[in-house]
């Protein structure tokens, strides 16, 4: 089915000065999608959402929302609404107040603003706070009251800066599961900017990853945890052990790579183009290792290894292999389930995979 | 009675401040109000009580007239001051990006000189030969100078609004500084463009500042007496004049000392009124 395209970004470039904090992004989200833009910091991501909202200017490049081009138009005439990263609850204003503060010239008599905003309180599980005082407000709550005052105006988008940065942990991964099935509710498609690749894949339809103002890969969380495409991608998503190979073979759809020490091993050539001899990274997760006390049975390849180190998760722990001839250590993530085999540091064991486990990175 | 080693510190260090404050404003105080229910002999003040001097303070039309003309005065500088320092201070807050320090240095120069220049040279810019006078003159707007810019209530008014005009700027600074940009920012998302944004968040988060300069200059602004005396000529008379006059050649203190309690309570009065106000305002620009 062709979903409708809610915001497209054209060639979007925005220097500071001299500075490029953004370059050349391409980007469409979809109608009623819930998109994450994740990255490290400064990579330009606040910068990318503050352009759509209309708080900045793009230097080249246009963004369209609803089909509708956007240049010159001022962010309190855009179809868009923001939740701050510090939220930006009026102090001055009750929670009701801010609510429907966004409502003032919408033609509503004062009972029909009411009348939303109860229910937006009651859409944010808020429901009775009407009255608090902005300063009475908790973390989550102020979080809440943003989000209905956002919400109330039933933009096309709503732009989500780092929404969750100032929660602790426990409330962080509650509100996560909250604001995905508000937005399931709601219909309305949500940007969202975070650095927290794990928030980013929990709740999001689709992701994209920037570096240095480049978007670097747009795909769903579980193809960008599987086959992200490149070493940068491949290593802030997760961890990732990555080898040095060559080229044995390039079937176009198969590769056979020689892996110092391990062997020669099949996989996918995942848009690999490059011939014979040509050097390859591949990515293996540190879950598709495999480590036993002899050698891994369905592991295509395996070698003996030395554990160095071992971090202990709760459900995983994690063991840091040493290799021969491999400087880094292999770092296994194993399940911690009741029959696991447990490994103390020193203890000479097994790591071996499968070819289908590992991934081969383009050198981009 | 027993004091732990906390209460006791607490009490060494409050000691001195409680001691000036009783010597220095409460010892005064306490005089003035002792004086004001005394008697006045001829040249002599005896210790009779009476409620002579109240009465003359508020049957006397003068005596009225004078602390209201004080209070009017007082809040007509108050307004035109805030009025005059807002915008300055929004532009230091909001648009200076670089170097607000020395913005806020330039505002503090006039301080550089005594008060009382400041005073003398509003009457050389007023007066009959003065600098407007002349200025006017010479563009030809008049023929003959305006003798009526100095010595009245309004030479006092812009006198002092000037005087006050960093006392003003400061606060006001203040609390803008303090407001958080993203506020500014949520409101224009949420669609007021750039004068409904300023009514709507902008103004009723800078009230506790405005508060805080009527505050500083309207209570002062009562008791003043030098700039009365140098340019408001007899119209311009205000309340602290008269009870100078009873401290000194009338020499009636008990009279002086009831005008000067009077002349308190009606701006602790004044004051709150204006308070009120500005809170109203406050709520009204929900
Ligand atoms: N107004 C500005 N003037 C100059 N440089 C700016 C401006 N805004 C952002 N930058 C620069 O652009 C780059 C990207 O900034 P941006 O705020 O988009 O980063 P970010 O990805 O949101 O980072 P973070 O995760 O830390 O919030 C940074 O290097 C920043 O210093
Ligand atoms: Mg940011």
């Amino acid at each position: 089915m062709d979903q409708q395209i809610a915001v497209n970004i054209a060639n979007v470039s925005k220097s500071f000065g001299s500075f490029q904090a953004v370059r050349n992004v391409k980007l469409q989200l979809k109608e009623g999608e819930f998109f994450s833009l994740l990255g490290p910091s400064g990579c330009g991501k606040s910068t990318l959402l503050r352009m759509i909202a209309g708080f900045e200017e793009p230097s080249e490049g246009t963004i369209s929302i609803g089909g509708l081009p956007m240049a010159g138009i001022d962010a309190n005439h855009r179809p868009t609404n923001m939740v701050f990263q510090s939220y930006a609850i009026f102090p001055h204003l009750n929670v009701e107040e801010n609510i429907i503060f966004g409502l003032a010239r919408s033609g509503l008599s004062r009972s029909e603003k009411r009348a939303r905003a109860e229910d937006m309180l009651a859409k944010v599980g808020l429901e009775g706070l009407g009255r608090r005082g902005a300063h009475e407000l908790s973390g989550g709550q102020r979080q809440r009251v943003a989000l209905a005052r956002a919400l109330v105006l039933e933009p096309k988008v709503l732009l989500l800066d780092e929404p969750m940065s100032a929660l602790d942990k426990k409330l962080r991964e509650q509100m996560q599961m909250e604001l995905r099935a508000l937005q399931r509710s709601v219909g309305i498609t949500f940007l969202m900017v975070t650095h927290d690749q794990n928030e980013a894949m929990t709740i999001s339809d689709r992701c994209g990853v920037m570096f240095e103002g480049r978007l670097a890969q747009v795909a769903t969380p579980h193809e960008l945890y599987q086959k992200p495409n490149t070493k940068q991608v491949a290593d802030f998503i997760g961890g990732m052990n990555f080898f040095d190979a060559s080229i044995k073979a390039n079937g176009g759809e198969k590769l056979e790579v020689e892996l110092p020490r391990f062997g020669q091993l099949s996989m996918d050539a995942h848009g690999v183009s490059d011939g014979v001899g040509a050097a390859v990274t591949i990515g293996l997760r540190p879950e598709r290792v495999h480590v036993g006390s002899n050698r891994p049975e369905g592991a295509d390849v395996a070698v003996p290894a030395r554990v160095i180190d071992r971090a202990f998760y709760g459900e995983t722990i994690h063991y840091y292999l040493e290799l021969e001839g491999r400087a880094d250590p292999l770092v296994a993530s194993v399940t911690n389930f009741e029959r696991a085999d447990h490994f103390e540091i020193g203890d000479s064991v097994w790591s071996g995979f499968r070819g289908g486990a590992a991934v081969a990175l383009p050198p981009k | 009675m027993t004091l732990d080693k906390n209460a006791r510190l607490g009490l060494l260090l409050a000691t001195p401040t409680t001691l000036y404050v009783l010597l220095l404003i409460a010892a005064p105080v306490g005089m003035t109000i002792a004086y004001s229910f005394w008697t006045q002999e001829f040249v002599d003040v005896t210790r009779d009580f009476t409620w002579a001097n109240y009465r003359e303070v508020f049957t006397d039309p003068l005596y009225r007239t004078l602390i209201f003309r004080s209070v009017r005065i007082a809040a007509m500088v108050t307004l035109l001051t805030v009025l005059l320092a807002y915008p300055v201070a929004y532009h230091i807050a909001l648009n200076v990006k670089k170097n607000k320090a020395m913005w806020l240095f330039l505002v503090t120069i006039p301080f550089w000189t005594s008060y009382l220049l400041r005073v003398f040279s509003w009457k050389l810019i007023l007066a009959q030969n003065g600098v407007v006078n002349s200025a006017l003159l010479w563009l030809g707007v008049i023929d003959t100078p305006i003798d009526t810019l100095l010595y009245n209530s309004e030479a006092v008014v812009v006198t002092l609004a000037h005087a006050w005009a960093p006392f003003a700027i400061l606060p006001i600074f203040v609390s803008l500084e303090k407001i958080d940009r993203s506020y500014l920012e949520a409101a224009k998302d949420l669609g007021e463009g750039p004068v409904r944004s300023f009514l709507r968040v902008t103004l009723p988060l800078s009230i506790p500042g405005i508060i805080g300069a009527s505050m500083i200059i309207f209570i002062p602004t009562v008791g003043d007496y030098v700039t009365p005396a140098l340019v408001g000529g007899s119209d311009g008379a205000m309340v602290a004049n008269m009870i100078q006059v009873q401290f000194g050649k009338a020499n009636n203190w008990p009279l002086g000392a009831a005008l000067a309690l009077s002349a308190v309570v009606c701006v602790t009065g004044a004051a709150c009124l204006l308070v009120l106000c500005l809170k109203l305002i406050e709520r009204s620009l929900k």
